[in-house]
């Protein structure tokens, strides 16, 4: 059976790391999993990596293989399956996310606000597990207003806006009365008299106008939570208890105490950017994309979501795919010109004297030369001599 | 004459002098053609501006029609004239620019820091126009110019092609192209770089027009109508306008009119020169045919998908091209494409006359036109011959070497196949040729799905690779073999469809057993390497034909004496197997017991192969389909795309065999159930209206326990919505029941082949919920969806529940409410072809330009590096396994096993 010196599990993995210049990081983990409870000797060892060595370098792509104009298809061809419409968050009553083809074109796009943002807000480790914590954590992150604690009416005999305010809303938002004046900041424009849980706001000014507007300030005042989260959601996932936001403010969200910044996401791309930089954003636009297609049962390969994803963000700032975002920007005058606005754009590059390489794909078609990629790209003949 | 190539190509403007040295001709008159037919001279249609009439010659060159390329002449413009595309440009000039001297009204100190700013951005090659944007916002805001001290004023521009200034006293005061071109002549070349333009090659004097050059007259080529009246373009036609008013301009203005009429002739031609650039340029209406039609002017040209660039650039006609219906046809092979022979006598191979080739080649000419035979000869010198009855004899004399034959398609060649839309890059790939009887081209039904092809009227087009580098490109890159993987996600793009899968399952179901006869039918057509079929994997030498002399077949004993021999169905399916295969999954009928049983699983669905054998387990469309097919990705991988495409028409024939062998059909009495099952169906839909009266009621009386962050509409909705599809599962549980495991519908859903258990309880049970958005259908009338209903009325019923089958038949407010949910899914389909159409589009621009280098880094255009390593591990999706690099788990098992 066994034949030689058998080594020992401790040193597979020290052995393993050796091939780190030759094997990818994720192959060499996959590789010490699956031989680490196993009694291996040396010949047997040295085979099992000649033959993984073997096949990963089969497997490597050749160089000048069109590998964008794969990975656009591979993208591009799964949308014609995808459907238009916008489902329940997990199938459960909550929260709606845009999804399918929508959601695809609009990461693509990168809109500054998607149509549905929602943030994955996770609580710090310890306190995870905390119902109380979670919904105390909730109300903090929950957009709060007059509307949510209680009803704001106007008494236009008095002149004075009359709010009453809800016990069991203020105790479930954990408001209190005394919050709301601290908030309102009294006495810069109008008096407050307080009745127990009825405010009675006095404008300074007394005129219908100011009453007016005073009231329309009041509606829109926040008292509590962030601005542009109007709905938060508790679910518990495994031990943890996470909460979902319709509306996204990655940056406030982050600040509140509790809260856990390194596995808090929104799915607000351009926002990732902004606030965590265009690694995360890179990052984001791959986990987005994903999701998006997983979502809809098909398969992709990561690597032509990666692809796309760095090529929205080599240049270190976010890029749409299209006119205003990679397409846009070629250098090649030709090839922007074959894709839309095309007056314009030779109008343009006539005055700055542009000069097209022909580097491209569409350009070499355009000009009817063998386009350099690929075979496209090999100068290779049979010598004279060799043919017999 | 030496071949000269493109290396670069540089946009520029052309000067006035430029323009005027191109010429061939200046025009001055605006007629076409005199009575005779003959073009003017000094008109439009000068012969020196090239020829379009078959028989004459170019006066400047000397060409034929073909020849010539046409020649450009020019107009003088008797005013100047501002160019559309740069109003804008020319705007921010004047605004930017002293009105005195010219200068760029910034300081030198700025001036300098902008020149440094723009020469570093253009070293690090970055986009220098928010510099530019700068530059011009600034200056324009400089209201006294720093060098003469003149006061500015501000400058309106109006668009398309007006421009006011507006004194200290808000007098407006018109702006003539000709104080414009003056203005525009005393900027500076080096305050043109700050402002973006090109100074070596460009002038912005050049932007107001003062000669116009007359597109050659092979650009806009007269038509010839049947009544032999000549059609002229539209180019011609905006030419013949501008040339008109050119004419009456420069009249009035030299017996001295009056300036308001000068200014509106002025102005015409203004127009006409506009349009003729850009025939939609807004603010002013477009120049218009008799008819009425907008004419195509210049810009029209190019713009759009049909415009030169989309239209004629980036996508060409092609030669050496077929297009026919497509119909299946599962005895050719997966990488054969069936041709028509009239297809194949039009399209043709050029062959080359060498030593070797030259007694075939004879032979190929001898038969003239006559399949397989010739159409063309090429001499050395270029001459082409065409090959008739008289010619062929002569001509197969005379043939020598270097000499070219242009020869019918024959079986065996290499063509490309392709179906639109071109989504991925398996639309198009390089078949075998067949030549068949018939019109329409035959594809063998397994290919279908890289093609998303069907056979109801569906068209696919065939092109003729005309040179060996091409034929091997195509055979090797784009063969069939080679693209079964798909670089999608690494898994089978072609494998078994419908009948395939239906015929396998039906063979390897366990219990299955067949008889000699049976054998030899379901083995007809099956080819191996050697010519010899292994049944029993150990004697290679079995002869196909020698059944009876092989002591493979188990007996059973009737107990009479008699005995039967017979296979067992997955015996034979282990005869397709290639002989060292080793595999084990779960197959599609695999109900996730918490233990499974493996080898003795109840439902047969733990598939085991063992050195290329059978042992248990069904085979169904998780074993041999698209995507997913275990067998068929394990083989490709293992063995390459030459032995899955051999095994791929090896199952072919067997599954066809087998599925006519056994028999299969699906007709109306397969959907017949009992009648107690039919109870059974109305009692649980009964329960269900109860259920729903119930929650109704408690909602009309404000019971209704509202879901966290609902209204307590939505509640109800969502409580109805969950019964109703309760109710449909439950109807259609009981259905499958009734039906059983040997209805034809259900082996086909259970195994994959076509259809789901939903589609069957929807013809047997209960059609369900009919629904838009996702929800009941509530729109049409006044608080109800048809007239039929109370307001209000909540029930299933009323708001788009079906509870009848297809074969019971829909009742009128049913099949209402079932079109109005069908529609929904046609509009979302035709929505999304163009959306997904155009997403498709834009990712290909951005992405076509990355390749990976020699160096394996991913560069796109400038060389930019996008990634270090290709997909971080550099590997080829469509090289991997559903996405890993190497299944190292397969290996090691492979060879602890072998330890």
């Amino acid at each position: 059976m066994i034949s030689g010196k058998i080594i020992k599990r401790s040193d597979i993995s020290k052995k393993i790391g050796e091939l780190k210049e030759v094997l990818p990081a994720k192959l060499l983990k996959d590789l010490e999993d699956a031989i680490k409870d196993l009694d291996l000797d040396e010949d047997t060892f040295y085979k099992i990596i000649d033959i993984v060595t073997e096949r990963y370098k089969k497997a490597l792509v050749d160089p000048h293989e069109a590998v964008g104009t794969v990975a656009a298809q591979s993208i591009g061809e799964p949308g014609t399956q995808m459907t238009m419409r916008t489902f329940h968050y997990a199938g459960v009553a909550e929260i709606n996310v845009t999804l399918g083809l929508p959601r695809l074109i609009e990461i693509l796009d990168v809109r500054k606000k998607p149509a549905t943002p929602i943030m994955t807000v996770k609580i710090e480790k310890e306190l995870s597990d905390d119902r109380d914590f979670a919904k105390k954590l909730a109300s903090d992150i929950e957009r709060t207003t007059f509307k949510d604690i209680g009803s704001i009416s106007t008494d236009l005999g008095s002149m004075e806006i009359i709010v009453d305010l809800d016990k069991e809303s203020l105790e479930r938002r954990g408001l209190t009365v005394d919050d709301i004046l601290s908030k309102l900041g009294a006495g810069k424009k109008f008096n407050i008299h307080v009745d127990e849980l009825q405010l009675k706001i006095i404008p300074g000014e007394r005129s219908f106008k100011e009453l007016h507007k005073l009231e329309e300030k009041l509606n829109n005042i926040v008292l509590k939570g962030i601005k542009e989260v109007t709905r938060v959601v508790i679910r518990k996932e495994g031990n943890e208890y996470v909460l979902y936001t319709e509306g996204s403010n990655l940056m406030d969200v982050m600040k509140i105490d509790g809260v856990d910044p390194h596995r808090t996401t929104t799915n607000n791309i351009k926002e990732i950017e902004e606030v965590l930089g265009i690694e995360s954003a890179r990052r984001a636009v791959i986990n987005e994309i994903t999701d998006t297609i997983g979502e809809q049962g098909l398969d992709v390969d990561i690597r032509h979501i990666m692809l796309i994803a760095d090529v929205m963000t080599v240049d270190g700032e976010l890029k749409s795919i299209g006119r205003h975002g990679v397409a846009g920007s070629k250098s090649s005058v030709l090839s922007r010109a074959a894709f839309e606005i095309t007056t314009s754009n030779l109008l343009k590059s006539a005055v700055k004297g542009d000069v097209d390489e022909l580097a491209g794909v569409v350009e070499n078609i355009i000009v009817g030369i063998p386009v350099k990629v690929g075979t496209g790209n090999v100068k290779l003949t049979i010598k004279e001599e060799n043919i017999n | 004459m030496s071949i000269k190539k493109i290396g670069k190509i540089k946009f520029g403007l052309l000067s006035p002098s430029e323009i005027r040295k191109i010429s061939a001709v200046k025009i001055i008159t605006a007629e076409t053609y005199d009575k005779d037919g003959y073009p003017v001279e000094k008109g439009l249609m000068d012969q020196h501006l090239g020829v379009i009439d078959p028989g004459l010659v170019c006066k400047t060159c000397g060409g034929k029609v073909g020849e010539c390329p046409g020649h450009f002449g020019h107009i003088e413009l008797s005013a100047p004239v501002i160019h559309v595309g740069f109003a804008k440009l020319i705007a921010e000039i004047l605004k930017s620019t002293c009105r005195r001297c010219g200068k760029l009204l910034l300081s030198e100190e700025s001036k300098r820091e902008y020149r440094d700013k723009l020469e570093h951005y253009k070293e690090m090659g970055l986009d220098t126009d928010e510099i530019i944007k700068n530059v011009i916002k600034e200056s324009s805001n400089n209201k006294i110019c720093p060098y003469c001290g003149e006061e500015q004023m501000v400058i309106k521009f109006e668009k398309p092609t007006n421009y006011r200034e507006i004194d200290t006293n808000l007098e407006e005061n018109k702006l003539s192209p000709a104080d414009i071109r003056d203005r525009l002549e005393k900027v500076s070349n080096e305050d043109l770089e700050l402002l973006g333009i090109d100074s070596e090659n460009v002038r912005p004097e050049w932007m107001v027009l003062k000669v116009l050059p007359i597109p050659p007259v092979t650009v806009r080529p007269s038509i010839t109508l049947e009544s032999s009246q000549r059609s002229e373009d539209d180019l011609t036609h905006k030419l013949v306008d501008i040339i008109r008013i050119n004419q009456r301009f420069q009249e009035n203005k030299e017996i001295g009119a009056p300036q308001l009429i000068i200014e509106d002739l002025w102005e015409l031609l203004q127009y006409h020169v506009t349009t003729f650039f850009d025939n939609e340029t807004s603010g002013i209406p477009p120049a218009r045919h008799r008819s009425g039609r907008a004419l195509k002017t210049l810009s029209q040209r190019l713009k759009g998908k049909e415009g030169r660039f989309r239209g004629n650039l980036s996508g060409k006609r092609v030669n050496f091209s077929a297009r026919a219906v497509i119909s299946p046809d599962p005895n050719l092979r997966i990488n054969e494409v069936g041709v028509p022979l009239k297809i194949a006598k039009e399209l043709t191979i050029p062959v080359v006359v060498n030593k070797l080739n030259i007694d075939m080649i004879k032979k190929f000419l001898l038969r003239g036109n006559e399949y397989p035979g010739t159409n063309y000869v090429v001499k050395p010198n270029g001459e082409r011959i065409k090959v008739t009855d008289k010619t062929k004899s002569e001509l197969s004399d005379e043939i020598d070497l270097y000499w070219i034959i242009e020869r019918h398609l024959i079986d065996g060649d290499i063509v490309l196949f392709n179906r639109q839309p071109s989504l991925h890059r398996i639309s198009m790939m390089a078949h075998k040729v067949k030549i068949l009887s018939g019109n329409t081209f035959r594809l063998n039904p397994a290919v279908c799905h890289p093609y998303n092809a069907d056979f109801d009227g569906d068209e696919m087009n065939l092109h003729v690779p005309q040179s060996d580098e091409a034929r091997a490109e195509a055979d090797i890159i784009m063969g069939v073999d080679n693209n079964m993987i798909s670089p999608k996600f690494g898994g089978p793009i072609i494998g078994g469809i419908h009948d395939h899968i239906t015929g396998i399952f039906m063979l390897t179901k366990k219990g299955r057993r067949i008889d000699k006869n049976g054998v030899s039918y379901l083995l007809k057509g099956l080819t191996f390497d050697d010519g010899s079929v292994n049944l029993n994997k150990k004697s290679r030498d079995f002869e196909f034909f020698d059944l009876s002399s092989l002591d493979l077949f188990d007996n059973i004993d009737n107990g009479d004496d008699s005995k039967e021999e017979y296979l067992t169905g997955k015996q034979i399916f282990s005869i397709v197997l290639p002989e060292t295969i080793n595999l084990e999954y779960k197959a599609g009928t695999c109900q996730n017991c918490p233990v499974c049983k493996k080898m003795d699983c109840p439902n047969d669905a733990y598939v085991c192969i063992k050195n290329g054998n059978l042992l248990s387990g069904i085979i169904d469309e998780v074993g041999i389909g698209t995507f997913k097919g275990k067998i068929l990705d394990t083989i490709i991988k293992e063995y390459g795309g030459d032995v899955g495409r051999h095994f791929l028409d090896n199952l072919t024939h067997l599954s066809i065999n087998s599925i006519s062998y056994f028999g299969f059909s699906f007709g109306i009495d397969d959907e017949d159930i009992p009648e107690a099952a039919n109870k059974e169906i109305e009692e649980i839909i009964k329960d269900t209206r109860l259920e729903i009266d119930k929650n109704i009621i408690s909602y009309d009386n404000h019971q209704l326990e509202p879901l966290p962050g609902r209204t307590l509409e939505e509640t109800l909705e969502i409580r109805i919505m969950q019964l109703l599809s309760k109710a449909r599962d439950m109807s259609g549980r009981v259905a499958s029941k009734h039906l059983g495991i040997d209805n034809p519908g259900v082996i086909m859903a259970v195994s994959g082949a076509r259809g789901s258990i939903l589609n069957l309880t929807q013809m047997v049970a209960c059609m369900g919920q009919q629904s838009v958005r996702g929800e009941r259908i509530s729109r049409g009338y006044d608080g109800r969806a048809l007239p039929h209903f109370k307001k209000g009325d909540l029930s299933a019923e009323a708001k788009g529940f079906v509870k009848s089958n297809y074969k019971k038949g829909l009742s009128p407010t049913e099949f209402f409410f079932h079109a109005v949910g069908g529609r929904e899914g046609l509009v979302d389909t035709a929505v999304r072809t163009s959306q997904s159409g155009y997403l498709q589009r834009r990712l290909i621009n951005a992405l076509q330009d990355l390749k990976v280098d020699e160096d394996r880094t991913v560069r796109g255009m400038d060389n930019v590096i996008v990634q270090f390593r290709y997909g971080e591990d550099g590997v080829d999706p469509m090289r991997s396994d559903y996405g890993e690099s190497v299944d190292v788990k397969k290996i090691v098992n492979f060879i602890m096993g072998e330890e």
